[in-house]
């Protein structure tokens, strides 16, 4: 097997030069599905016969949460392969990606909350998922904290990884806690293995918010990883020549 | 939908839709300020640099 490909991937000035033919598509993809899964959802999907147009809100609260969880498990990888590889670019992705984390958890919760007052008739229960996925927003920000705690990269970089591949046990926990608790929160959505319990006009659209969800994810994980490697990369002569056509 | 005064009713859940809907939207422009504009500040700083190495 050839790594070649795996250590261009870990060069800083490779993956400043990909990422940036991506941003123009990425951008036009999340504003596009973003755009037509809003308006899908807001104004030609048919109300709910038991929650009304109160049920519109699972087209952000559902990407949004999927997002939280994926960006974890994006996290986790990327603490895995920063450790055991020491690919400098994991660890930029790690640190880029937990604050993009802790907003789709915030919004998750925030939107859940909302959700949850004219249809369980509360904002908040501490409910087996609502408690794993307010669990999911401390990881975040505690993985925030560390990075902002230790001043030495390397450490930060090692300690931070630890703790995302540790609190990646909660991930099934949130995913498995409407089976195992009686929980107020209805079962998933989306299965594989199942169809779903939705009608597909209620359904193909929250699949372009979730899509659209993804791309916009990616674009803002490029976005700051590519400003995080200059940050990291400012000797390099790559790179002022990079800031000195900018200016 | 027949009107716009009833579609932003949402049938008496407007506020809850349009708060949720908000929030969000409000968020994810947040989120996209800091990796847009920390670029302009990166080459100001390295301009600063580079004129205190030509004096």
């Amino acid at each position: 097997m050839s790594w070649t490909f795996f250590h261009k991937l870990g060069s800083p000035k490779w993956f400043y030069g990909i990422s940036g033919k991506l941003l123009p598509w990425l951008t036009a993809a999340s504003v596009l599905l973003l755009t037509v899964g809003c308006v899908w959802g807001l104004v030609f999907a048919p109300e709910d016969y038991q929650q009304g147009n109160s049920f519109r809100i699972i087209y952000i609260h559902v990407p949004a949460a999927i997002l939280a969880q994926s960006c974890y498990l994006m996290l986790a990888v990327a603490g895995i392969v920063g450790l055991v590889w020491r690919m400098k670019l994991a660890d930029v992705a790690l640190q880029c990606a937990a604050p993009i984390g802790a907003s789709m958890t915030f919004l998750a919760l925030i939107t859940g909350a909302i959700w949850g007052k004219p249809t369980w008739g509360t904002y908040w229960q501490w409910d087996a998922r609502l408690t794993s996925m307010l669990i999911l927003l401390f990881l975040y920000l505690g993985i925030i904290a560390l990075r902002m705690a230790i001043s030495n990269r390397d450490t930060a970089a090692k300690a931070t990884a630890v703790m995302a591949i540790v609190g990646v046990v909660n991930i099934p926990i949130i995913k498995y806690s409407v089976d195992w608790w009686n929980t107020l929160h209805q079962p998933a959505t989306f299965t594989i293995t199942e169809k779903p319990a939705m009608p597909p006009e209620m359904w193909l659209p929250l699949l372009v918010m979730v899509l659209g969800f993804y791309c916009m994810f990616a674009l803002n994980l490029l976005l700051r990883m590519r400003l995080e490697v200059l940050r990291r990369e400012h000797k390099a002569r790559w790179v002022r020549e990079i800031l000195e056509k900018s200016s | 939908m027949s009107n716009l005064p009833e579609f932003l009713a949402m049938g008496g859940h407007g506020v809850y839709v349009w708060s949720a809907y908000g929030i969000t939207a409000t968020v994810l422009v947040l989120m996209f300020l800091p990796p847009v504009f920390g670029k302009r500040h990166l080459v100001q700083a390295e301009a600063r640099r580079r004129r205190r190495e030509e004096v």
